[in-house]
């Protein structure tokens, strides 16, 4: 099927709303956001502070979003990324700078209901200057194919007292296959925090591999993963931290569930320490659901499924 | 209400319930006191059905109906329920929608009554997950919450005090007993004789059986001078 720009425009909002979306939040005015369908930007809007520059290229867009010292955005920016045909490819470089005393928060949809053979690459390179805050919140809604290959790539460069936290989502769809890779290197008094949380079903396959570098004294981080399998899907999840200036800390919080006989869940936390007043913690959970908070709520009158249901829903939140 | 006939329970070649016999009539608070390991968890899970214990012998009837063969789930939307001596942790589970999953189609005003019955702050617990960031005595609470929020017709109260402070207790058990004047009956679990006041009839369990049944100052009185110091724990010898 082939898309004019009004159409892949109209197609995108409404796949959006489908998916659970509000789509006026990429519709009102004064807010700054990119809607990318395939290697075409549809809508961009920016507000004062914010830079929002971008070039296609082969299969994709080159981007780049740069928020001037010292501004605060009063209201999230919206990104929208998707592919509305069953085939494609959109690749996006990115390139993010938060500059000094900048506060930011990004809400990202990732948008693939039809997809069978997609492919959706991004490659960023994000900066976070003194003093600044950078959110960015990045939900997926795929198709139950699970014909989709996600490939979110990052490298994440935190100055003095920067402020960083990135939440991924994919819970709704099939994942298809999540080759997830961010890298982090943390200045002095800098707070990370890397959130997760992936429901595989079918025959997905996750790797999920973050790593912090605490480089800077006081440093602190935490990574957290939340995933869910069900049928024949498999997981893998390296959470690393390294601790290598004083006072550096870090956790490593990753649990798995996994709800059926043939689904496969892998957790490696990897912690290490090259400064001897560090200190990086992990904890790593896998198992079927807990039989007992099934229990709980089906002593409440829900059925067995209902309870399951319900429990997922809760981690996945 | 609830009518447990010679059930027999055992694990490990071991008898746990021990032909126990005893009757909950309706809106009634029934206490059963006994030391550790004399038989009081393993009894509540046989009424509801939970951590797959089945009786090995008896019957339990619940409005003249054996339970035998029937879920959890089942037992539940009969009007049985059950707070759990240490309530689990639900990551992501608000208790606003843990309380609406117990009262059925209740409204956010019933939900906050249930929280305040317990001496909870709505404004302050509504939100909460019931994870690791609630206190056991928090969770106890909610705990309790959910079962008035469920207005059962049965109750079972799996030690309602433990990890409860010691202010908060007269809360907890004005609330079992404002379930029992709404027409709830409660079997009322502990190894504390002070909970036990409340109850209509008392009776004290040891090794797996009903040693007495009396009102709650005779038993307890029983209870301080023959089980709290007695050497045979869940080991019972002919007095």
């Amino acid at each position: 099927m082939i898309y004019s720009v009004e159409k892949e425009y109209q197609g995108m909002l409404d796949a959006y709303e489908k998916a659970g979306g509000d789509s006026n939040s990429l519709k009102t005015e004064g807010m700054a956001k990119l809607i990318v369908h395939e290697n075409k930007v549809l809508s961009a809007d920016e507000v004062p502070g914010v830079r929002l520059k971008f070039k296609p290229k082969e299969n994709g867009i080159i981007a780049e979003l740069r928020v001037e010292e010292g501004v605060k955005v009063k209201n999230p920016i919206h990104l929208c990324f998707g592919i509305l045909p069953s085939e494609g490819l959109q690749d996006i470089t990115f390139r993010v700078d938060v500059l000094s005393g900048a506060e930011v928060k990004v809400v990202a949809h990732c948008i693939f209901p039809n997809a069978v053979h997609v492919i959706h690459k991004m490659d960023a390179v994000i900066n976070i200057g003194e003093n600044a805050i950078f959110s960015y919140n990045e939900t997926h809604y795929h198709g139950d194919s699970g014909g989709i290959e996600v490939i979110p790539k990052a490298k994440v460069i935190l100055a003095e007292k920067a402020f960083y936290k990135n939440t991924f989502s994919l819970v709704q769809g099939c994942v298809g296959k999540l080759d997830f890779d961010y890298d982090i290197y943390s200045g002095a008094n800098s707070v990370a925090e890397m959130v997760a949380k992936i429901y595989g079903k079918q025959d997905d396959y996750i790797k999920i591999n973050e790593k912090v570098n605490l480089n800077g004294e006081n440093a602190r981080s935490l990574i957290k993963t939340r995933i869910v399998l069900r049928d024949r899907a498999r997981a893998e999840v390296i959470g690393e931290t390294q601790g290598n200036a004083p006072y550096a800390r870090g956790h490593v919080d990753c649990t798995e569930l996994v709800n059926g006989t043939e689904a496969v869940a892998k957790a490696i936390p990897v912690v290490s320490v090259t400064n001897d007043k560090a200190k990086i913690t992990h904890e790593a959970a896998i198992g079927s659901i807990d039989r007992r908070q099934v229990e709980t709520l089906m002593a409440r009158g829900l059925d067995e499924n209902e309870a399951v249901d319900v429990i997922v829903k809760g981690l996945l939140r | 209400m609830l009518s447990i006939e010679n059930l027999q329970w055992g694990l490990n070649g071991k008898l746990v319930i021990d032909g126990l016999n005893m009757h909950v009539g309706r809106g009634e608070i029934y206490g059963i006191l006994g030391e550790n390991g004399t038989g009081k968890t393993s009894l509540t899970h046989l009424i509801m059905g939970t951590n797959n214990y089945k009786p090995t012998g008896g019957d339990i009837l619940f409005e003249g109906q054996n339970l035998a063969g029937l879920s959890i789930s089942q037992r539940a939307r009969m009007g049985i329920s059950l707070a759990w001596q240490e309530p689990v942790r639900i990551e992501g589970l608000m208790v606003e929608d843990y309380l609406r999953i117990s009262g059925k189609n209740f409204g956010i005003e019933q939900v906050k009554h249930c929280l305040e019955m317990v001496g909870l702050s709505p404004s302050i617990y509504l939100s909460r997950d019931i994870d690791s960031t609630l206190s056991g005595g928090e969770r106890k609470r909610i705990e309790m919450a959910s079962l008035v929020a469920m207005h059962p017709k049965l109750a079972i109260l799996d030690e309602p005090d433990s990890g409860v402070d010691i202010p908060s207790l007269p809360l907890i058990l004005n609330s079992i007993m404002e379930m029992s004047r709404q027409g709830s009956s409660v079997l009322l679990i502990t190894h504390n004789e002070k909970v036990v006041e409340i109850a209509h009839r008392v009776s004290v369990l040891c090794g797996g059986k009903i040693f007495m049944t009396g009102t709650p100052a005779e038993t307890s009185h029983w209870f301080k001078d023959n089980c709290q110091t007695c050497p045979h724990i869940n080991e019972p010898v002919e007095l």
